[in-house]
């Protein structure tokens, strides 16, 4: 490997170094706030990596990854995610917590949490490899990477029932779609003989006329559909979504989506979707039932992780409907809407960790009566990132949903847009439900352990940064919009 | 750069009522009302500038313009225009702003100063939408309005608060999508013609568009319009949102919400789609008809104040649409001046019914009656603005609503004939509602204070204003004239 090229991977190949070295300080000494302060500074370093002048053009490297400018994007906004998370979680591990029967137990430390953030790097790696990946076999590599440091994360409060259940849950999903995939590939490779996705894009003639090629990258899609959670392969999401400690879902829906999103455009860049009718009603369909079911079903619940999970379902669809747009709008307009919902939906569930105490997840409706009169900023905090995801003026997921509307409106996407224009009006129901709740009903009960849930510095931090960026995007989103603008016209 | 004053100090008052919320709230109080006076004072003084001569600027139509880029990438910038039209609709909003904070002065306790900065920040929105001239910046004000409404309505209604916030929201919310479709369809239909992306209004206004999309676009528009005016059949939310509101919130919503889907109709439904517009006056003026008639059927029909009052704005607005789709010069000014008269008419009923409740703790017309002698000043007051509210002769409804119907008969003799029999029934209703609560045998409730300093000072400027209206209503008519003889020369030229 020359050395140009190694210099393209440097964010992974910091990641990796930092990996290896959080291996060998745990080995010698456990320390949580070390752990933390270690991790934090190998994903500055990865980020600032990015901007390194070796990058500045297109390095491809050994025909399976390549940095072009596009995944430079992706890859800062899977740090940025990352980095919160990370911040997150530290306050979310590190907290001192009451049990239900009263007595006190010691803090969530006892999880050792230290090797919760080797996991969570690693899952940022192969998040990283997915966005960089032009070959199948990185494809598989880091889908693997990530999937499998997922179940570990999901999984990480380890007597905590629901938590287990969830890593199963996600165990089987994640396998099921992997067999999906390289079935696929399989089917794509006896077709055209390559394996990658250049070759297997490059399809000659009429595509209706070559059976296994469509079935491949049928079942491709499928492998993608159970990731992304498109309905109807997205039963898994609630459940999981609901057992995962807080910060880790966050992780599952943004970082985990994101990065699988980043890969579908780039294995479809080539392929003129528009075109090919049977894919384009494919991904229709999946968009659609997304959008409907997402809002729908999320109007049920009473658990505010479980409305999340179907909250996150529906703006899938909203990004396949940009996606499907196809060309250069389209292209901001999904990386302009992923970072709207990476940070609103980081901020939500960041509230969501800020307030579950001891070991019990504040997850029931109930937990945010009241909440205004007790925690003003908190409150307002939530509400602008459901509003954001409501997308209402002012913040971040408005100026997101203004551009998907713009972009599918381009390409006369007429049908698509009124869809998700009705199925996100329904959607306003359950994030004023909340709202509602929050601001104009008294507390349930007496407010549990309320003295002893002080919120951490670090989330404090987090999520105060996550509104200044919600709302300086849903007023300036010039800036943002020409990094973007810039990097996936030259991608 | 004085109209981004105009935005930005009801926002900046708005904050700082909240910041220096301490205890009893007084500060946020006198906070709030400076702020909102200042604006006022503002658009008086831009009025009295606009006298003579025209009312136009040396930049085509308008007084005040305002144009930098925002988002470059789409063609989005930060244009604001003020014209005669505008203009008065901003008095309007100072003015009624200014009795919203007063009204709620004694009635509201908690959280005051968290109510003063959605109060204002409403405000806030509003004028942004009288002001903005980029698609997309209205869209960003016509949503802005909607979530502080939201919060004064959940957080400091009546009992079905919550139902009545939520359905608000919902209607609102979903008819602007609608309209953000068909803005960003026109804005497309634009580029595509022209090969500049904008969302410019005074770009778009030329647009050549297809008779069938220019159609849908123009339902777009009309349907979120349609949901704020309200036309019958989607005004269900209006009744629950305005009775349920503190009486801030309902003088906002009646006085001034309202308004902005009359001047969406003014200011983009008929110069966007000259075409659509005329192909669809006739049902939009058969929809205004029914919406006077069932309005006020159904205001005589109930036995909640403050749902009464509600409904007499369904009816009221009805000849507003009929007299913007009317479309002739006499039409085109009754609506306008309806709008206005209107919103003081309605926003001192509101004012009042919630003194009244304030007082007696109900506003079941059951429960009510024979207040009278123990309140003649309320009395008195109640009767003044339920005669203006019928349409007395002097007062500034009747003036609208006449012009209105002289100006839609030689368009369409029916629709006249039929709304005139609103007139009618806007007597009884009226008639009702001061006979119930004040006259008859009295009730039993507990001592009723009557006006005091602060409410009469309220009622009589509005007094005032609507006489003015009435007597003298030319100074209004001219400031307004620029605007209406746009559109009737557009129509002209659509016509021939």
């Amino acid at each position: 490997m020359t050395g140009p090229a190694l210099a393209a991977l440097a964010p992974l190949v910091v990641i990796g170094i930092v990996v290896i070295a959080l291996l060998l300080v745990i080995s010698i000494r456990r320390g949580h706030g070390l752990t933390a302060v270690l991790t934090m500074a190998g994903i500055a370093v990865a980020f600032a990596a990015l901007f390194h002048p070796g990058l500045r053009r297109p390095v491809s490297s050994e025909a399976l990854l390549v940095f072009d400018d596009s995944a430079r994007l992706y890859t800062g906004l899977i740090l940025a995610g990352a980095a919160a998370v990370v911040l997150l979680s530290f306050g979310y591990f590190g907290r001192e917590g009451a049990r239900p029967d009263g007595a006190r137990r010691g803090p969530r430390e006892e999880y050792q949490p230290e090797e919760y953030y080797v996991l969570l790097l690693l899952a940022s790696f192969g998040s990283i490899v997915l966005v960089a990946a032009v070959h199948f076999s990185s494809i598989f590599l880091g889908l693997e990477i990530l999937s499998v440091s997922l179940y570990g994360l999901i999984a990480y409060p380890r007597d905590v029932p629901s938590a287990i259940e969830a890593g199963i849950k996600y165990l089987v999903l994640a396998a099921v779609s992997a067999a999906f995939l390289l079935f696929g590939m399989a089917l794509v490779y006896a077709e055209t003989g390559t394996l990658t996705l250049a070759g297997m894009t490059a399809v000659p003639g009429n595509v209706s006329d070559r059976v296994v090629w469509l079935v491949g990258v049928g079942l491709i899609v499928t492998g993608f559909g159970f990731k992304l959670a498109l309905v109807p392969f997205h039963l898994w999401t609630p459940d999981v979504y609901q057992g995962a400690p807080a910060p880790v879902t966050a992780f599952v829906a943004t970082v985990s989506k994101g990065a699988m999103l980043a890969l579908l455009v780039r294995v479809f860049a080539r392929v003129d979707v528009a075109a090919q009718e049977g894919l384009f009603v494919s991904f229709a369909v999946l968009a659609v039932a997304s959008m409907a079911a997402g809002n729908l079903l999320a109007l049920l619940q009473d658990n505010v992780k479980r409305m999340l999970a179907y909250s996150s379902i529906a703006h899938l669809g909203y990004l396949l409907v940009a996606f499907l747009a196809s060309g250069g709008l389209a292209a901001t307009a999904v990386a302009f809407y992923l970072v709207a919902y990476f940070v609103a939906m980081i901020g939500a569930f960041g509230v969501v960790a800020v307030l579950s105490g001891g070991e019990r997840e504040a997850e029931h409706l109930d937990d945010y009566r009241g909440l205004f009169a007790r925690r003003p900023w908190l409150a307002g905090l939530f509400t602008g990132m459901l509003l954001s995801l409501a997308g209402i003026p002012l913040t971040a997921g408005f100026v997101g949903k203004f551009f998907v509307t713009v972009a599918a409106g381009s390409a006369a996407l007429w049908a698509l847009l009124i869809v998700m224009m009705v199925t996100s009006g329904v959607g306003l129901f359950y994030y004023l439900r909340v709202v509602v709740a929050m601001f104009m009903q008294p507390a349930a009960v007496e407010a549990p352990e309320e003295g002893a849930l002080p919120v951490p510095l670090t989330a404090t931090l987090t999520l105060a940064m996550l509104a200044a960026v919600l709302l300086g995007l849903g007023v300036f989103p010039g800036p943002l919009l020409a990094v973007i603008d810039a990097a996936v016209a030259r991608g | 750069m004085i109209l981004v004053w105009l935005i930005a100090i009801p926002l900046g008052a708005g904050v700082a009522a909240w910041a220096l919320d301490r205890g009893r709230g007084d500060v946020s109080r006198w906070v709030a009302l400076a702020g909102i006076t200042v604006d006022l004072a503002i658009a008086a003084s831009l009025w009295t500038a606009s006298g003579t001569p025209p009312v136009t600027g040396p930049a085509g139509p308008w007084m005040v313009e305002l144009d930098v880029p925002w988002i470059d990438q789409f063609g989005i910038r930060f244009h604001l225009g003020l014209d005669g039209l505008s203009l008065l609709l901003i008095l309007l909003t100072g003015l009624l702003g200014v009795m919203a904070v007063a009204c709620s002065w004694t009635e509201i306790r908690d959280r005051v100063g968290l109510l003063h900065f959605h109060l204002l920040w409403v405000l806030s929105g509003i004028i942004g939408v009288f002001l903005a001239l980029d698609l997309f910046l209205f869209y960003f004000f016509w949503e802005m309005m909607l979530v502080p409404m939201y919060f004064i309505i959940g957080m400091w209604g009546h009992e079905r608060r919550i139902y009545a916030a939520v359905k608000f929201f919902v209607f609102t919310q979903i008819s602007g999508l609608l309209m953000l479709v068909a803005i960003v369809a026109l804005a497309v239909a634009h580029g595509r013609a022209t090969g500049t992306y904008t969302f410019d209004y005074s770009q778009l206004v030329g647009t050549v568009l297809v008779p069938d999309t220019a159609w849908w676009l123009m339902l777009g528009f009309f349907v979120a319009f349609a949901v704020k005016l309200p036309v019958v059949p989607v005004h269900t939310w209006l009744p629950d949102a305005h009775t349920e509101a503190p009486t801030a919130g309902s003088v906002v919503l009646a006085g001034l919400l309202l308004k902005t889907g009359a001047y969406g109709l003014l200011r983009f439904v008929l110069p966007l789609f000259p075409g659509a517009a005329q192909q669809f006056a006739p049902i939009a003026m058969a929809l205004g008809v029914v919406g006077v008639l069932y309005g006020a059927v159904l205001a005589f029909g109930q036995t909640d104040l403050k749902r009464l009052v509600a409904y007499t704005s369904v009816s009221h607005m009805g000849f507003v649409l009929i007299g913007v789709f009317a479309g002739t010069p006499l039409a085109l000014t009754g609506a306008v001046l309806q709008v206005l008269c209107h919103g003081l008419s309605t926003g001192a009923l509101f004012i009042l019914v919630g003194s009244l409740q304030e007082r007696t703790h109900t506003r079941d017309l059951g429960r009510l009656g024979g207040l009278w002698p123990a309140v003649p000043r309320m009395g008195g007051m109640t009767l003044f603005f339920a005669l203006a509210s019928l349409g007395l002769p002097g007062l500034g409804n009747f003036i609208a609503e006449f012009l209105v119907l002289l100006g839609t008969y030689p368009v369409s003799p029916a629709a006249t004939a039929a709304a005139a029999i609103g007139l009618i029934l806007s007597t009884v209703y009226a008639l009702r509602l001061v006979q119930a609560a004040f006259y008859g045998p009295p009730q039993e409730l507990a001592p009723v204070r009557d006006l005091g300093v602060r409410e009469l000072a309220i009622t009589t400027t509005l007094i005032v204003a609507l006489v003015w209206l009435g007597l003298y209503p030319q100074s209004f008519v001219e400031t307004a004239a620029p605007a209406v003889s746009r559109l009737t020369a557009m129509r002209q030229g659509m016509l021939r």
